[in-house]
């Protein structure tokens, strides 16, 4: 099982390698874009550009550029962002963390427990009414848009409930969980809910056609004849198979989701996490930034790929011999 | 007479459908003896592998409804609430199902399916249970049962895991076992070692109602036969009755349509014409008429079971001499 | 008796990552004569579906020869196989998976005509319209999807597909498993009558006993990726020269209907059929053979010629001149 990790995690350098390539040359070498006059503002003269692009290196050939940028990133540590000069790349990201994952955790528990929960009831009441009400509460969640959710539901918590049933709401922005537990919670309260309301929505449905496929399998025919009951049926037989597939999907999105793919929600609820981060970068055109940042979520990602597969070993025995 | 172990009365599956009302059991009644092998033979669309599973409750269609007397040592399965049908399941009366590759939960093991079954019925500790599994796969014939107990299903090949449902079936000493179509998917060889284990069982005291398509099979292992065709009981009798003097020309049909190993070679096999009956589609009168070639004027309104106690068929035809009409049957 | 289709030494081997290899077929020879049925029969992992794709190139070989019609068709390229695929076709098993299900089937019958330019758009209409009706359909099931059919009924479609090109050999591979046993004697019956009709060769593969017997003329045993039998229908199911072919006529349930006088004598065979990744040193079936002897056990037996007529890979054949075998109680 160990060598089985390490050997998905080594796997993963190329892919790392290509992405940083990748991006590199899009930001970096796309012609018709200088770094320099981004830098140095639109109407520079010819000296100061050539002063800027001496200074940041830019003026060497590609590869070298490439392998300097890497260098400060990753081993010097001493990257500096284009635009908020003096402030470096790397602690902005590893400020930006925790922020990020307090908002992915919470809403990961509250959308993991709603979405299994409502999975669960519909394919147990599929036939009843319930289970059509219950999707389309699913559908409405995957349906409305991060932005267009958030930014209401600040209308009615920061605006005009504010005052009456929503008096308790702090403003927006965010608590360090060190500092003020309490208030960390308020904070995040609603942005979890926002963000949960949509993936909730997709694992109950997933959950449910996972469940009710489960159902018509024959091992459960079995366990019927065997005497069982239907409630122990439905958990420990069907539910397990099907979580299987929910969980590698799990791993998959939280893995996304820290690495910054909750951009919207923490622009609209002005949350200082990944997410906005990048979005401010990509607002500035922050070269280094973004080169960060998209590493960044990019080793999340995979990481979360090679994590999923361990796990989904752990939970289907017949995925282990291969 | 003893009594029946199990006595089916005038059973009827019917599921409501967009294209009507199918009738896939149309009034089946037979019974099973204790300890007695009962033979239940047919094609697609014969209602046979339906009506056991009618019997158990296992039909969990919202659409299907089961009607008809099913007494199972004097108590009647149809009308049982669930919960006490459930308590017979498994203890009482075990079921034993076709593709052994898809039968157990796949995440769990060997050891702990037979668990289950057991303590589904009885109360006693996992340590217990373990020890009674490992006991079962050992007399079903799985070699070095003590670690192949913590196996897991895809670790066992065809053969192997159709014994372990065996076993797991056998587990609380059941005294009837239904077996549909239980070496279909296996290979001659493991066939025969899977019907000896059933001949073991039944040894221990357990009917077995066997469904299957092999009518060599039927021959081998069952004491009674039952023959359906179109959810309909169209032949019943003791074994050798059944296939040294049958008397419906449908199991004529299939006798004469199955390329034996032994006999005369035959370069071309007389076959039933027409394909076996749907269930959407069955007709008025007798559901094998269309093919038959004896069918005549009668044969509109539907047979009833009929024949003297042991051996009964459900055709017009005179009772006399079936078998002078059978060899009349096949010369052209 | 001119030799149709000829294999020689045919060796199929499938990388299995940490378990080595598989050889699924380990070393086939045998030949087809122009209008026979030559049955194969065996159970699963003996090999028999690969032989069948290998005999009509639908596989690359490992190694080892096949010859249809006096040319050698081991190593050609698509392009040159296809006039071969005119004469040389393949019936599957699965009337349920073979068929196109977005296709009608005329179309699917019309398919071959049109990869191998056989004329004008009418004249691949009524070459389909003649094909149905030869293996009993009617002309209006040419738009009809393969869904609409019942299994047998898919099954002649298949086989219609199989005869458009005018074949000399068709390998039928389990064309009637899937069937029902009223369904199963009339597709055989067709494959007799189209026998007659076109004076087609057959190789029939199969793991069903009584059908093989029926429409075989003569019979190859596999067993693990070898052919361990070869004789004539009537010798090999009257006498057996190989131990396995014994055993595997005895677990044979037969149906007791009084006319078999003598009911032949069970052999159990203990253990599982083996895993084709896992092949026993010396003779392929020596761990379960009745009368395995020390010899068995380090030498692979060769098929020869036990008795007139009778191939067979065995160091001690149950049917020769000089027979010395008593089960040595394994």
């Amino acid at each position: 099982m160990l060598t089985f990790a390490l050997r998905r995690l080594l796997a993963a350098i190329p892919v790392l390698f290509a992405i940083s390539v990748l991006v590199f040359l899009i930001f970096f070498a796309t012609p018709g874009v200088d770094p320099a006059a981004r830098i140095a503002g639109r109407n520079a003269d010819p000296a100061t550009l050539a002063q800027v692009r001496h200074t940041f290196g830019l003026d060497r050939p590609l590869p070298v550029r490439y392998l300097l940028l890497m260098k400060h990133l990753l081993i010097s540590r001493d990257l500096e962002s284009f635009v908020n000069r003096g402030s470096r790349v790397v602690p902005q990201i590893t400020h930006a963390m925790p922020v990020t994952l307090s908002l992915v955790l919470g809403a990961a528990v509250i959308w993991l427990i709603a979405g299994v929960l409502m999975g669960t009831a519909a394919a147990a009441l599929r036939g009843t009414l319930v289970d059509p009400l219950i999707m389309l509460v699913g559908v409405i969640g995957v349906s409305l848009p991060v932005y267009w959710l958030g930014e209401v539901v600040n209308l009615f918590t920061q605006n005009r409930l504010h005052d009456s049933v929503f008096a308790w709401v702090p403003p927006l922005g965010y608590v360090n969980l060190t500092d003020d537990p309490l208030q960390w919670a308020l904070h995040l309260l609603f942005p979890w809910l926002t963000l949960a309301a949509l993936y909730a929505g997709i694992y109950a449905r997933v959950l449910r056609s996972e469940l009710v496929a489960a159902l018509n399998e024959d091992y459960v025919r079995t366990a019927r004849a065997k005497g069982v009951s239907e409630r122990r049926i439905l958990i420990r037989h069907a539910l397990r198979c099907s979580l299987i597939p929910v969980v590698s999907l799990f791993g998959l999105d939280i893995g996304a989701l820290i690495g910054g793919a909750a951009l919207l929600t923490e622009v609209v609820f002005g949350l200082p996490g990944v997410g906005k981060l990048t979005y401010d970068a990509l607002q500035n055109v922050d070269l280094p930034v973004i080169m960060g940042t998209v590493l960044y979520a990019a080793f999340f990602v995979v990481l979360a790929n090679a994590l999923v597969d361990v796990v989904y070993a752990k939970l289907d025995p017949r995925a282990r011999h291969v | 007479m003893s009594e029946p172990l199990l006595d089916v009365r005038d059973l009827r599956v019917s599921f409501r459908t967009r294209r009507g009302t199918v009738t896939a059991v149309d009034g089946l009644s037979f019974s099973v003896a204790p300890g007695e092998v009962l033979g239940v033979v047919g094609e697609s669309g014969s209602g046979k592998s339906v009506s056991m599973l009618g019997l158990l409750g296992l039909i969990r269609d919202p659409n299907a409804t089961v009607t008809g007397q099913v007494l199972f040592r004097g108590r009647d399965l149809v009308t049982m609430p669930d919960k006490e049908l459930r308590a017979i399941r498994g203890r009482d009366i075990a079921m034993v199902f076709q593709d052994p590759m898809t039968a157990l939960t796949p995440v769990y093991t060997v050891g702990w399916h037979i668990a289950e079954q057991i303590r589904a019925h009885e109360d006693i500790t996992r340590q217990e249970a373990r020890t009674r599994a490992i006991g079962l796969l050992e007399e079903v014939g799985i070699p070095d049962p003590a670690r192949r107990v913590d196996s897991y299903p895809h670790e066992f090949s065809g053969g192997m895991r159709q014994r372990a449902v065996i076993a797991m079936a056998m587990a609380c000493g059941p005294a009837l076992l239904i077996a549909d179509e239980p070496t279909t998917a296996l290979d001659v060889t493991t066939q025969a070692q899977i019907l000896d284990l059933m001949r073991r069982e039944n040894a221990g005291g357990s009917a077995i109602v066997l469904i299957t398509h092999d009518m060599g099979v039927v021959s081998r292992i069952a004491d009674r036969v039952l023959v359906m065709y179109g959810g309909r009981a169209v032949e019943e009798g003791p074994r050798p009755a059944v296939f040294r003097t049958p008397r419906h020309p449908y199991t004529w049909g299939l006798l004469d349509s199955v390329p034996r190993v032994t006999g005369p070679r035959l370069r071309r096999l007389p076959a039933i014409p027409g394909m076996p009956v749907s269930p959407l589609d069955i007709p008025d009168g007798c559901a094998f008429a269309p093919r038959c070639r004896m069918r005549h004027a009668a044969c509109t309104e539907r047979p009833a079971l009929a024949g003297d106690r042991q051996h009964r068929d459900a055709c017009w035809l005179p009772t006399d001499d079936r078998a002078a009409l059978r060899r009349e049957e096949t010369t052209p | 008796m001119t030799v149709l289709l000829r294999a020689s030494e045919v060796v199929k081997r499938y990388p299995a990552g940490r378990a080595g290899a598989v050889h699924a077929v380990n070393g086939v020879s045998l030949d087809v004569r122009a209008g026979e049925t030559l049955g194969v029969v065996g159970e699963s992992g003996c090999g028999k579906s690969t032989l069948g794709r290998c005999l009509v190139r639908l596989t690359d070989l490992t190694s080892g020869r096949v010859e249809f019609d006096g040319q050698d068709i081991t190593a050609l390229g698509p392009r040159r196989l296809r006039p071969v695929r005119a004469g040389l076709q393949l019936i599957f098993q699965d009337p349920y998976a073979s068929l196109n299900p977005r296709r009608r089937a005329g179309d699917i019958v019309a398919e071959p005509l049109k990869v191998h330019r056989h004329g004008s758009a009418g004249a691949i209409r009524d070459r389909v319209a003649e094909l149905f009706e030869v293996v009993g359909l009617s002309a209006a099931h040419l738009d009809r999807y393969p869904h609409e059919f019942s299994g047998g009924q898919r099954q002649r479609i298949g086989i219609a597909r199989a005869l458009a090109t005018r074949p000399r050999l068709i390998v039928a591979d389990e064309p009637v498993s899937a069937l029902d046993v009223s369904v199963q004697a009339q597709v055989l019956n067709l494959f007799a009558d189209l026998q007659d009709e076109f004076g087609l060769t057959y190789v029939f593969i199969a793991h069903d006993l009584g059908v093989v017997r029926h429409v075989s003329d003569r019979i190859a045993v596999m067993y693990l990726g070898e052919v361990v039998e070869l004789a004539d229908a009537e010798a090999l199911y009257a006498a057996p020269a190989h131990p396995y072919t014994e055993t595997l006529l005895s677990a044979v349930p037969e149906i007791d209907d009084g006319s078999d006088p003598a009911p032949r004598e069970r052999i159990v065979l203990t253990g599982d059929v083996p895993n084709p990744s896992d092949r026993p040193a010396g003779c392929a079936f020596h761990p379960r053979c009745p009368y395995a002897r020390d010899l068995c056990r380090t030498e692979r037996p060769p098929l020869t010629e036990a008795a007139p007529g009778r191939l067979t890979a065995c160091h001690f054949p149950l049917v020769s001149s000089s027979r010395a075998g008593a089960p040595t109680g394994r």
